[in-house]
């Protein structure tokens, strides 16, 4: 994986003393909150309801053991013992003191990270497929251009101040796990047909209280403009994005007010004056950054067929885990596992100091010291021997985190809602852990199949809600918690934005609701093979309408 | 009826402003019963977040439950106890304790 080169630890060593200087002013007085807080926003660092909030940089989600012990670390000491893993493939502590901060960033920056960037409107964190260099479907890894795009945005004086905050996906397959298409630009790494490297290019995709599938500007756009390309689309943005009303500034706005067309013609022409200039990339540049994401030497284990099969004979849990939460990976004698955060009842993304721990010495001994982060929130092992599957089984269950539930219904996107946002207007992880348990039995989720559920507790959409297949967006009204529904949404390579089913539901009735959506969909699909979100495709949503709200129309 | 509420500076830690001072549990909290009251601790809001005690200020709805003040709107009632999904966390676990 990447790792620090001089500049780098100097530029965050330098950020670190920066930051813990202005702390230091703020505390003392000799800085006011109007003047503090959008430093402190540069910095990853939020006031919510009950405490400030610090948002950590998982860059493209990849990070080693010896980081993932560090966070650990830092739950113990300076919060309460547990970290939430975001959809931006970051991670968030809910109640540091401001005055640990500068202690916090240290600690960090000692295992190369910090949280730069992580809010403010910039460019954040990039994100990537987190099956990325393991994945058997992907044409090449996507997070050496991941890098490239985080070494170019870092402090780029020209977009620290853009209209709005700008987020960037990038994946490698043509299978999108990176929902590229809800970005402000999303980057399909592929090949053209003389087998060189380059980039479909989205832009426009966003969720908020306007979501919108990104448009595809450009086909096919070769690595070496990949920077050039994106300035252009940044300048044009910078240019005309709205500035008078926060929310019309993001790109997605402007993409759809101005037309694909005529937003393509202005970053194509704004291209021609940068394609040829500095910003066009060496190949020894991208060469450089790929080694450093050259992939560990996976060593054959045959032995693995075997291992599996016995295993599979001896464990019916480990033989679920092992169909649903590990995929398949390039080399055929490991695999990529998901480790599920989201066991029932839970709070989907969190994760203990000792988890934490638990699973850095896991990957450590068996997936060659190698981690990401879902941006469904779970964690991932992206390489492990077939051989060691049984292990690395076992010492999940050890820690309560062999949950076999990924890509089920119980695998739920949850925003931090109510419970701790300042924003929020509704609890969202309540919600959550009652349909997780109202679903517990594996059986039946099994039965249901995929079905991708996503919860937000406020219109700004953090929890995904617009592209689950079940949406569940919360909102208050009149002093109470009400919850909206929407269906067919989907984040993967045919994006789609779900819609608002009908009147929302109480906290009590929603979770009755959601099962009576599932049950319509097993009573309509045409075989166990077709997924919710294809039946809702085929049918609409009239059967799942009639279901929910026939009884009201016929008293009404 | 009204009461004053903020995150105190150097922790963040949600505070309410009780009988000359920011304490951190809300059942005690000076109750403005008339818009001079509201007017008055809106004024000491305004002093200890330009003194830097303070962050967040506001004046948000309350009443009192049993001689004890509670604040009206659920947002509020969360910071006042802490997350719902975590008993063992926020005042609602250092009351517990």
């Amino acid at each position: 994986m990447y790792r620090y080169d001089e500049f780098d630890h100097d530029f965050v060593q330098a950020r670190v003393a920066e930051f813990s200087d202005q702390v230091q002013r703020r505390l003392s007085g000799e800085i006011s909150e109007d003047q503090f807080r959008p430093l402190r926003l540069m910095n990853g660092v939020y006031l919510q309801l009950h405490a400030y909030m610090l948002r950590i940089a998982v860059p493209y989600g990849t990070l080693n053991g010896k980081q993932l012990r560090m966070l650990g670390h830092i739950a113990r000491k300076y919060d309460k013992g547990y970290g939430h893993f975001t959809t931006r493939q970051n991670i968030q502590f809910n109640w540091p003191a401001l005055s640990d901060i500068p202690a916090i960033l240290a600690d960090l920056a000692s295992v190369e990270m910090h949280a730069i960037q992580t809010s403010g409107n910039c460019i954040r964190n990039v994100t990537a497929d987190h099956f990325a260099g393991a994945a058997a479907d992907e044409v090449a890894d996507p997070r050496p251009y991941a890098e490239i795009l985080r070494q170019w945005s870092s402090v780029h004086p020209e977009f620290s101040f853009l209209p709005r905050k700008f987020k960037i996906a990038v994946t490698g397959a043509e299978r999108d796990r990176a929902a590229i298409q809800t970005h402000d630009i999303g980057l399909h790494l592929k090949k053209n047909a003389a087998g060189e490297l380059g980039f479909a290019v989205y832009v426009g995709g966003g969720q908020g209280r306007t979501p919108m599938v990104a448009r595809k500007i450009r086909d096919f756009l070769p690595e070496a403009d990949l920077l050039s390309y994106c300035t252009a689309i940044l300048r044009v943005y910078n240019l005309y994005g709205r500035r008078d009303n926060k929310y019309k500034a993001r790109i997605k706005i402007l993409v759809h007010e101005t037309g694909v067309e005529e937003i393509t013609r202005q970053v194509e022409a704004e291209w021609q004056e940068l394609k040829d200039a500095e910003l066009r990339l060496p190949d020894a540049d991208i060469r450089a950054i790929q080694a450093y994401f050259a992939p560990p030497a996976l060593t054959d284990r045959p032995e693995g067929d075997q291992a599996v099969k016995l295993a599979r004979l001896d464990s019916k849990g480990f033989s679920e885990w092992l169909d649903q939460n590990v995929v398949t990976h390039r080399h055929p004698d490991y695999a990529a596992v998901t480790i599920s955060l989201k066991g029932i009842g839970e709070v989907p993304g969190d994760a203990s100091d000792s988890q934490m721990e638990a699973v850095a010495d896991i990957a450590e001994t068996y997936a060659f010291d190698e981690l990401r982060v879902s941006h469904e929130q779970n964690l991932i092992l992206p390489h492990v021997a077939r051989a060691d599957l049984k292990a690395v089984y076992d010492a999940l269950v050890d820690i309560g985190l062999a949950t076999a539930n990924s890509n089920l219904i119980s695998d739920i996107i949850s925003c931090p809602g109510l419970d701790y946002c300042a924003l929020a207007t509704a609890r969202s992880i309540p919600i959550a852990q009652e349909i997780s348990q109202r679903f517990a039995s594996l059986e039946r989720q099994r039965e249901i199949g995929e079905l991708k559920l996503k919860i937000s507790g406020c219109i700004n959409a953090c929890g995904h809600h617009h592209v689950g297949h079940i949406g569940i967006l919360g909102v208050e009204k009149k002093g109470s918690e009400l919850y909206q529904v929407t269906l067919g949404g989907s984040a993967d390579e045919n994006t789609s934005v779900g819609e608002i089913i009908g009147r929302g539901f109480s906290s009590e009735e929603i979770t009755d609701a959601i099962e009576q959506i599932v049950e319509t969909y097993l009573g309509l699909r045409l075989n166990p093979q077709e997924k919710f979100i294809d039946a809702y495709r085929r049918v609409g949503p009239a059967p799942f309408k009639e279901a929910l709200y026939a009884g009201e129309t016929k008293a009404a | 009826m009204k009461i004053l509420t903020a995150n105190r500076l150097t922790d963040g830690i949600a505070v309410w402003y009780a009988d000359g001072g920011w304490v951190e549990t809300v059942g005690q909290a000076d109750l403005a019963h008339d818009k001079a009251a509201e007017d008055r601790l809106e004024a000491i809001g305004a002093k200890a977040y330009a003194d830097n005690e303070v962050v967040d200020v506001n004046l948000i709805d309350a009443e009192v439950v049993d001689g004890v003040v509670e604040p009206v709107r659920l947002r509020e009632k969360i910071r006042a106890a802490g997350p719902t999904i975590r008993g063992d966390l926020g005042k609602q676990a250092e009351r517990a304790a």
